[in-house]
């Protein structure tokens, strides 16, 4: 046991249950314990089952999980103030987090009296959304509505358009035929990028990891969608879970990956339960981590820090992750989307591109789309029922907003715009712009992870500035302020969050002339 | 491995940052978050210069120096990041006991004001020996890593919140005397703000009687124990106000423990 000073709260009998539940029963006479593995990687799922039990994280339930798992309180007390779904602060068993964040806005979301606000909760499409949590000794997390709608498309989402079970793992099959270089090789000489929104080419990752000397290697399935309007990979992850598993098991056989892991956001307990079942199912080597509220851990180095135990702050690129990834080993990291797509390069069955379009908003029918690449815009605005809008969001939070006589574009990766990952919002006729653009600026100051000044400050006072200009109280020096603010974050922050956290700000100034 | 810098080409060894190239070829490049005797966290971004063929700034301080690289420490692009980094850090942290960050915000001609002005000062007066004032705190790591595995080990401190309320506490913000901390005053030797300062400044201070520019500095070595640590002591009117040690020190590398720091008082006994 290193040398700690602990916390002198003690944690009840449920807490000390739930969390040897998470890190084990201690050991009697645990002070001669000499542990050899560190143990730092159990804090948060530690935490969060504490918080299950009881409703928050008690003095005792951190100064527990600290001591058990010999973490620094301070440091413990750290990581658990990261994440906005862990409460340190007493609260009721039952807590309701109402969305209102953009697609649930457009529908009128309110905050009912002792609810508490959240970011895009990722239902988009059933908007306007929420998430009940009730503790106690058989928690239970449910999404509101619980209803979902059906899917149009007809490669990645046939199944779950046709309801077809999934059958035996014939692609992992065929996989483990050709080997590894030659699956790497088919990927490669495939379309397939990025789907989470980077758009990097995904045999060239692959490749990249296979090659790597240092083991062991990694997979990281990044399911920790919180862009907001962004809902593909929970639809997959909720009624398509075997594809995932599936994906990731190629992934791993191609790239000598000797375990794997998916991350998925806490708001997701559907998906954390249909892809329980699909790995215990198939026993493939994947651990299922979740978050606790926090966007910036779909940032890939800020998602290892989160499975490693730490506050989920970025680090630094170089070095990538195909080289220093997890735990310092080589990984590769793959969207949900991404992976879905691997067994459809594998079998050969179906060489169309295509790509999910996530439509909420003013739209008569919002959901999940299934396009090829280059699909016209104005097409897919005419399937999902749109009267001509006043603006599009294409791309989420950290992507553009088009005007009405931008829409004519193609949905490609050349564009022009960023497809990012996936997001055809629309804004009606009677949409609010301006309250648009401040909720995004308001989303982007929340989720800073606070580490690197151009985000951490640069975000606040870009929020600062917009409510200026949108109240009439302005000082005259915004437009400058934004811009420089703008060039600031994109050129001198760490990560993709503060290097974006200007754009669909910016576009929506250019583009709708809002605030303008 | 060579590498140019504004027009200069040198030879760096391997494993050199951008940093070290820049101070080898007599580049000045500001840092804040940087000290050469702390793991690089890269921060504050006030290093960072132009890469040629990279997407966004880097920072020099921790991005390794490769052959062939080409970099510009003084470009309108770095001017205009640096600048922003010191007006958003001037409109939310009080500089005013800061003298590195002052400097660099006149050098780029920052103008904090017009984004803001930072919060009142908060002093926490907990203890007798050291006082934390994080209305001074620029976010820089540092006490952090000298009480973590850099120097201490002792864990009191960390970083907790997220976004601007991200700020330095002990668990669930207990006092100093309930936390880990152990008074070493290693973060205060590690703090470019003025955020921690040992009682004796803080005082002077407060009462206008700190006046650094009449202070002698007086090398010695510690009495207390057989280490032999080297001590620099801050002498003002004939009186002990201030113990550090030298970062250069083989020793020490500008630590020291509470004895060496704050257990200076007896000297001062007639």
């Amino acid at each position: 046991m290193p040398d700690l000073k602990l916390l002198d709260a003690d944690p009840t009998e449920a807490e000390r249950g739930a969390i040897d539940a998470v890190v084990g029963a201690e050991p009697e006479h645990s002070d001669r314990v000499v542990r050899s593995q560190p143990r730092r990687h159990l804090l948060l799922p530690a935490l969060r089952a504490a918080q299950q039990r009881v409703g928050w994280v008690t003095p005792g339930a951190l100064g527990y999980a600290s001591r058990r798992l010999e973490v620094p309180p301070a440091d413990a007390y750290g990581v658990a103030t990261f994440y906005a779904l862990l409460s340190l602060e007493e609260r009721p068993a039952e807590v309701l987090h109402a969305c209102t964040d953009l697609a649930c806005a457009l529908k009128g979301a309110t905050v009912p009296e002792g609810a508490i606000a959240s970011p895009c909760l990722g239902l988009c499409e059933l908007a306007p959304a929420s998430m009940r949590t009730i503790a106690g000794e058989h928690p239970r997390e449910i999404q509101l509505p619980e209803e979902r709608l059906p899917v149009h498309g007809d490669k990645l989402l046939r199944r779950i358009a046709t309801g077809e079970p999934y059958g035996e793992l014939r692609a992992l099959a065929r996989a483990r035929e050709l080997g590894p270089d030659r699956v790497i090789e088919l990927v490669k000489a495939s379309p397939l990028l990025g789907r989470g929104g980077a758009a990097f080419p995904t045999g060239r990752k692959w490749e990249a990891v296979a090659r790597q000397p240092a083991r062991p290697h990694y997979l990281v399935c990044n399911a920790d969608e919180s862009e907001p309007g962004t809902f593909k990979d929970r639809v997959i992850m909720e009624q398509d879970p075997f594809a995932v598993v599936e994906g990731m098991a190629i992934a791993m056989f191609a790239t000598g990956c000797e375990k794997g892991f998916i991350y998925i956001r806490a708001e997701y307990p559907l998906a954390h339960e249909r892809i329980r079942h699909a790995i215990d199912e198939t026993g493939v080597d994947i651990e299922l981590r979740i978050g606790a509220g926090a966007y910036v851990c779909g940032e890939e180095t800020a998602l290892f820090q989160s499975i490693e135990g730490y506050r989920g702050e970025p680090r630094n690129k170089p070095p990538f992750p195909v080289e220093v990834g997890l735990y310092g080993k080589p990984t590769v990291v793959n969207n949900v989307e991404t992976l879905i797509n691997v067994p459809h390069i594998v079998l050969g069955e179906d060489a169309r591109d295509t790509r999910l379009f996530c439509v909420s908003g003013d739209v008569v029918r919002p959901g999940l789309y299934e396009l090829e690449l280059g699909t016209p815009l104005t097409e897919l605005l005419e399937t999902a029922g749109a009267e001509p809008p006043k603006a599009v969001l294409l791309g989420g939070a950290a992507g553009t907003f088009l005007g009405p006589h931008q829409l004519d574009i193609p949905l490609s990766f050349d564009a022009g715009v960023t497809l990012g990952s996936g997001v055809v919002m629309v804004f009606g006729r009677d949409a609010d712009l301006v309250s648009a653009v401040l909720r995004i600026a308001e989303f982007f100051r929340d989720e800073s992870c606070g580490q690197c000044v151009p985000c951490r400050v640069g975000t606040a006072r870009q929020e600062e500035a917009l409510h200026r200009l949108a109240s009439g109280r302005t000082n005259g020096n915004e437009r400058a302020v934004l811009a420089d603010l703008t060039q600031v974050m994109r050129d001198a922050s760490i990560c993709g969050l503060g290097q974006t956290a200007a754009n669909a700000v910016a576009s929506a100034i250019e583009n709708l002339g809002v605030l303008a | 491995m060579k590498l140019t810098i504004d027009g200069v080409t040198g030879e760096v060894a391997e494993g050199a940052t951008i940093l070290d190239a820049a101070h080898q070829m007599g580049i000045d490049t500001p840092t804040l978050c940087y000290a050469d005797t702390l793991t690089p966290v890269n921060v504050c971004r006030v290093c960072v210069v132009e890469l040629e063929g990279s997407r966004t700034l880097v920072p020099a301080c921790s991005r390794k120096a490769a052959d062939g690289m080409v970099v510009h420490t003084d470009s309108e692009r770095v001017r205009t990041s640096r600048r922003m980094v010191l007006e958003l850090l001037g409109s939310s942290v009080d500089l005013s006991t800061a003298p590195a960050a002052l400097a660099y915000s006149e050098r780029y001609d920052a103008d904090p004001a017009r984004l803001g002005a930072p919060p009142a000062s908060a002093p926490k007066i907990d203890n007798d020996l050291y006082v934390r004032d994080y209305s001074k705190c620029i976010l820089c790591y540092k006490c952090v890593e000298a009480c973590g595995v850099d120097h201490q080990n002792t864990f009191a401190i960390a970083v907790a919140g997220r976004g601007l309320d991200a700020h330095i506490s002990t668990e669930l913000d207990v006092p100093l005397p309930d936390s880990a901390c152990v008074y070493c005053g290693n973060c205060i030797a590690v703090c470019p703000t003025g955020a921690l300062m040992g009682k004796t400044e803080f005082d002077l201070r407060e009462s206008g009687q700190w006046h650094e520019e009449e202070q002698t500095e007086v090398d010695t070595v510690c009495p207390y124990c057989g280490v032999g640590c080297n001590l620099t002591l801050h002498v003002q009117d004939d009186a002990i106000v201030k113990v550090t040690s030298p970062d250069d020190h083989d020793v020490t590398r500008g630590n020291l423990c509470i004895k060496g720091r704050f257990g200076y008082r007896y000297v001062q006994n007639r």
